[in-house]
């Protein structure tokens, strides 16, 4: 196993499109690195860049002490799973999972012993004769998985790996892969990996860290705690959590504490303004549905909004609000929420101030975060 | 009548006795049924009745093939395909079928080996001016055969290849038929790359790509090339014509021309004969590939 750095990394194509602008991340040895964001954020690219899929037009990758930009796929050192398993259709799976070790002239064997192995792992054992056409789409998945690990490679790579299974069998794979790059790390041979999905709760169920990106840029790493809490900016904030962050334009003045105006409702935040850097004037103002309490209209520090829309979640109740010509979500556990609101009445909503985020209108950037961050 | 599966099997009411309405609907449907098959019998047996009447007239005199349009001998005789394969020349067909091998062999693995190579070149990688190449490819289709007869001809004479099979399967070995190709590349372009990058991530160069994972993905596509290019070459009459001179080196499509030209009277039997020999091979051929021509592989590897 070894460490995966990306140093100003650029992928232009033929045409003149610029798709990954210069990227700089490190992987380190044993980190499972989850790469998110919305699609067409170059998120699949520069991880085919990584196995050698895709040409790298500018930066380097390195892979342990080696740099692979020139590499095959084949000598770098990696395993990848594909979106669609890939598997190849007129193979058994014995003869998939085999097919790396084959080309490398493994003694018969070890590529026995191999194949037994990581089919008692993934409990395909059953499988070993049949056709990809005669597999179900977990079952596809844990054998494209399998076919992986048997090569025991540096890095192993995952694009979208499980977009193409249903919701239930999608949550088991998680827990599995999880539980396969732990099981690894305690037999002392921790994987590397870097896993592409646009799913934010892959994300952030998985990844020892998370790398935030959009358009080609990487917006944020950070591990998903420091994510959730400290997005760096209004992009990461929106897109981390469910529901979304309500980001809501604001303007801002420094009194004695820091103070937003939203629709002519003025609120006090007390205690933010130790993190706030010298900025005034207008602000986004972020704050996540779970970080708002509903109180009666008029309380003090509460926004006043109308409720539009009540969603029945099961344990928690999904309230929508408009506060001036802004939509205000707000995430009220269910045995909290008074049921005599109903559409259409007026509703106190107060931010926790010491979960509230302020982001610059021009860059988005976050300037609520602690000085020392 | 009941023998159709596609007549409904009404239920009969609960004493086991069909009621009324069971009993018209069924009627009815027995009735459209049996219209629908006789039709389909009768346009069925218009259309085969020439390779019908073709196989019942090599089994008849010479007299009688005129006698009668019905297809069935009434003295069958194997005298046509005795005669018919000694030939009027000192040869039998067994050296026309042996000629004719000796194109149809050669020029059908040139081209599944020359077009599957060209068509994964171009369906696969990006290379500077593919997009002229391929247009130029795609303009040789249009191409009339008559336009390139003759600079074919006059080429093959420079080469000093007149009266041998190469102008007739060399062209084959250098993907000349950009039919095949378009079609290769076309069932190329309906398979997702995926394998062939999960091949190349589990250390396979392009030609172990080509050979482990794509060939074999493709092989309905090369499998209709072959049988087309099997049958077209053996019923091929032009080319032999204009290439090959002596007698010797005649394919079976020469040769049962041959039969026409030697003899004043016509033994129209053992034409017949060995023209029902001549298709012999390219029905053979196509139901021994039939299986695999209709089996899709390429499905199941890939969710899609």
């Amino acid at each position: 196993m070894a460490e995966l750095q990306l140093k100003s990394v650029e992928k232009t194509y033929g045409n003149g499109f610029k798709a990954v602008h210069g990227i700089d991340l490190e992987v380190g040895e044993g980190e499972f690195m989850v790469l998110v964001g919305p699609s067409g954020c170059a998120k699949s690219t520069t991880l085919r860049m990584i196995a050698g899929l895709e040409t790298i037009t500018g930066g380097e990758v390195r892979i342990g002490d080696q740099v692979v930009n020139d590499l095959v796929p084949g000598k770098r050192g990696i395993a990848m799973v594909f979106q669609n398993y890939a598997l190849y259709p007129h193979m058994k799976v014995t003869r998939n999972l085999s097919f790396g070790l084959r080309l490398r002239r493994e003694p018969k064997d070890k590529i026995a012993r191999s194949t037994a192995e990581v089919s008692g792992v993934l409990e395909i054992e059953d499988l070993l004769d049949r056709l990809p056409k005669q597999l179900s789409g977990g079952q596809a998945q844990r054998v494209a998985l399998g076919r992986a690990l048997i090569k025991q490679p540096e890095v192993f790579l995952f694009d979208e790996p499980l977009s193409n299974l249903d919701a239930k069998l999608r949550a088991s794979m998680r827990v599995r892969i999880t539980d396969l790059h732990k099981r690894l790390r305690d037999e002392g041979r921790p994987a590397t990996v870097v896993y592409v999905t646009h799913d934010q709760v892959e994300a952030m169920t998985m990844g020892d860290r998370i790398c935030v990106m959009k358009d080609g840029h990487i917006m944020q790493v950070a591990d998903p705690v420091t994510l959730y809490e400290r997005p760096a900016n209004a992009f990461v904030a929106g897109f981390i959590g469910m529901p979304e962050m309500n980001l809501v334009p604001a303007v801002l003045t420094r009194g004695e504490e820091a103070q937003i105006t939203i629709d002519a409702q003025t609120i006090t935040l007390p205690g933010v303004k130790a993190r706030l850097s010298e900025v005034e004037g207008p602000v986004t103002f972020g704050v996540r549905p779970q970080h708002l309490e509903v109180t009666r209209p008029d309380a003090k520090d509460a926004l006043t909004g109308t409720i539009t829309n009540l969603e029945f979640m099961g344990h928690e109740v999904n309230l929508h609000a408009r506060v001036g010509d802004a939509n205000v979500v707000c995430v009220v556990p269910t045995d909290k929420f008074d049921t005599t609101l109903g559409r259409g009445d007026l509703v106190g909503l107060k931010p926790r101030a010491s979960h509230v985020h302020l982001f610059d209108t021009q860059t988005g950037e976050n300037i609520s975060l602690p000085k020392s961050q | 009548m009941t023998a159709f599966s596609d007549i409904p099997q009404t239920p009969s009411s609960h004493d086991g006795v069909p009621t009324a309405l069971q009993l018209k609907l069924r009627r009815r449907a027995r009735t459209s049924a049996a219209i629908r098959y006789t039709l389909l019998i009768v346009v069925g047996f218009i259309m085969i009745y020439p390779l019908l009447w073709l196989v019942g007239a090599s089994f008849k005199t010479n007299q009688e093939i005129f006698a009668s349009p019905w297809f069935w001998p009434e003295e069958p005789t194997f005298q046509g395909y005795v005669d018919g394969w000694k030939t009027s020349t000192p040869y039998t067909f067994a050296t026309f079928f042996i000629n004719s091998m000796q194109i149809v062999i050669p020029k059908v693995i040139g081209t599944a080996i020359s077009c599957t190579l060209v068509a994964y070149g171009f369906a696969r990688f990006d290379f500077p001016g593919k997009k002229v190449l391929f247009a130029i490819l795609i303009a040789t289709l249009l191409l009339p055969d008559v336009v390139t007869r003759i600079p074919q001809y006059l080429l093959f004479r420079e080469l000093g290849w007149l009266d041998t099979y190469l102008p007739l399967f060399a062209p084959a070995w250098l993907a000349g038929d950009a039919f095949f190709v378009f079609m290769i590349i076309q069932f190329l372009r309906a398979i997702p790359r995926e394998m062939e990058e999960a091949a190349r991530v589990d250390g396979a160069n392009t030609f172990q790509t080509l050979i482990y994972i794509v060939v074999p993905i493709l092989t309905p596509a090369i499998v209709s090339v072959c049988l087309f290019q099997f049958m077209w070459t053996m019923n091929d009459f032009l080319g032999p014509l204009i290439y090959i001179s002596t007698v010797e080196k005649y394919p079976v499509s020469l040769a049962l021309k041959l039969s026409i030209d030697a003899t004043e009277a016509f033994n129209w039997n053992s034409i017949l004969a060995m023209t029902v020999l001549a298709l012999t091979p390219s029905l053979v051929v196509f139901f021994m590939a039939q299986k695999s021509f209709i089996e899709g592989i390429s499905t199941g590897g890939v969710k899609g």
